[in-house]
């Protein structure tokens, strides 16, 4: 069955202003950000916040969007479904969001950290990837 | 099938990335509700965990949990968990019926003896013989015994599986009773719920598979990780709890406004679950945020425990004037109002009491 707007996404969410509509729960998320990005500046200490284990009332999610806004780096992964990283406005806390192929959100994490693990070639796959080079190069397989 | 592949091996063949893995690993760090730094540790084992058996039995119960859990894996990443088990028997999803089926489960039970997981939900009847439900002119005890000899672990899915469920509520005509009341030698698991939450489903299934055992559980034989906290503790409105701030009805200002509806007999605080933050329906939301209190659903009992619009018990102090206090001295009242309620929640709740108008004057 196909109804139109049968997707959740679909449907337009308005944001209210910050001091308008924040109950509470925001607040202390972002000090526990805060706490987070001070150690990774002092000695380098990662961390990693599950959001989807945390409580938001509607529109609070949206909010902490906007109130950790977009900074330098934008990436995406298509891996199993897309995937979204990106860099707050704040150097070092990266958002991270893994969607299944459906495009449900799976994983949802602030990151505070260099750079996202996800990001990061990963031995196993240069090591494929190093065959098929080779294999390339020795022309056994057409461009 | 093959037992002996691993999910290493499948995903290569389906060739799947180390990358794709990890997000795979992220994604099931959440589902266990374990801390986010778990998902690069968890990738080694996980690669190496072989395909368990799994024998599903529905006895007294609506199909409510076999729907919910179907919910949770369209062709997903949660269904590559459903290819890495093997569903070897469950009357209602597979394809084969009659003595074929009957048939797969007693080869799945002599195949992987002393292996399988055994999931079952529905409670069990024990009045006149238990012949209030039958299977192929089997007794649900008959077959729950058969089965429960030869497996590893049990998993009770759903309140009726885990406490008894509605089938056992006063009169109780058929004598329902739990897994735990039955078998008592095998490891029990209670995923409680009316439904149970289709996430904390496939959760507990990739916890076996991921480390072999089942998860840490509470008194009442829930995982810890998503019965460890109450509704209450983890709701969005809770600052309103601490506020002060009640909904009084439902289509007042404190209703329109989202304030807590502790007083319209919200069961948040005494019911273990993970809806708070967990949810329903993709993410989109859980009882509470559609403005209505929780039922306690995942509790023991909760139809016979009084009415659902019945506050939990009636705030200690006169709401008004401590809320008033609070508003002056800021957040000392609330935590003492806090305080006073939870001695009160605890003792209901270790009690599992009927609740009556009564407690509305203590």
């Amino acid at each position: 069955m196909n109804l139109p707007n049968n997707n959740l996404n679909s449907i337009p969410i308005r944001i209210e202003d910050v001091a308008e509509y924040s109950i509470g729960n925001l607040r202390a998320l972002l000090a526990e950000i805060a706490a987070h990005l001070e150690k990774l500046a002092r000695d380098g200490a990662t961390a990693s916040i599950d959001l989807h284990s945390l409580p938001f009332a509607s529109g609070e999610y949206e909010q902490l969007r906007l109130l950790l806004g977009q900074g330098e780096v934008a990436a995406s992964i298509e891996a199993i479904g897309p995937s979204e990283i990106n860099e707050t406005r704040y150097p070092g806390v990266w958002w991270v969001t893994h969607y299944n192929v459906e495009g449900d959100i799976v994983a949802d994490s602030i990151e505070i950290t260099l750079i996202p693990e996800i990001l990061k070639s990963q031995p196993e796959d240069i090591s494929t990837g190093l065959e098929l080079l080779r294999a390339q190069l020795n022309g056994e397989v057409q461009s | 099938m093959n037992e002996h592949e691993t999910l290493g091996a499948r995903l290569a063949q389906q060739g799947i990335s180390r990358r794709a893995f990890l997000k795979f690993c992220a994604a099931m760090t959440t589902m266990m509700a374990l801390p986010p730094g778990a998902a690069t540790a968890i990738a080694e084992t996980l690669l190496k965990a072989k395909r368990p058996s799994v024998i599903w039995l529905s006895f007294q119960e609506c199909t409510g949990c076999t729907e919910s859990l179907t919910r949770s894996h369209s062709p997903t990443l949660e269904s590559l968990i459903f290819d890495m088990i093997s569903l070897d028997y469950h009357h209602t999803l597979q394809a084969a019926s009659g003595f074929g089926a009957e048939k797969s489960r007693e080869d799945a039970m002599k195949d992987f003896f002393g292996n399988y997981l055994l999931l079952v939900d529905g409670s069990i009847p024990l009045n006149e013989g238990g012949v209030y439900s039958t299977i192929a002119g089997r007794t649900n005890l008959d077959l729950l015994q058969e089965a429960a000899k030869g497996a590893a672990a049990i998993v009770a899915v759903g309140s009726c599986a885990s406490f008894g469920g509605l089938p056992m509520a006063n009169p109780n005509p058929t004598g329902a009773v739990a897994v735990s009341d039955i078998v008592k030698d095998k490891p029990i698991i209670n995923i409680s719920g009316c439904p149970p939450i289709p996430a904390v489903i496939t959760g507990v299934l990739a916890h076996y598979l991921t480390f072999g055992e089942l998860p840490a559980l509470d008194e009442l034989g829930r995982p810890q990780a998503f019965y460890g906290e109450t509704i209450h503790d983890r709701c969005y409105r809770r600052p309103f709890y601490d506020q002060g701030k009640f909904a009084k009805t439902f289509d007042d200002e404190g209703a329109r406004n989202g304030w807590c509806l502790y007083e319209l007999g919200c069961k948040g605080p005494t019911t273990h679950n993970a809806c708070a933050t967990t949810k329903w329906n993709g993410g989109a939301g859980f009882p509470i945020e559609a403005g209505h209190g929780c039922l306690g659903c995942s509790e023991p009992n909760f139809w016979d425990a009084g009415s659902f619009y019945t506050p939990l018990a009636a705030p200690t102090a006169n709401i008004a004037a401590v809320a008033g206090a609070a508003a002056l001295i800021g957040a000392g009242a609330a935590v003492a109002l806090s305080a006073a309620d939870r001695a009160k929640k605890k003792k209901k709740q270790q009690a599992h009491e009927k609740l009556s108008v009564k407690d509305l004057g203590n």
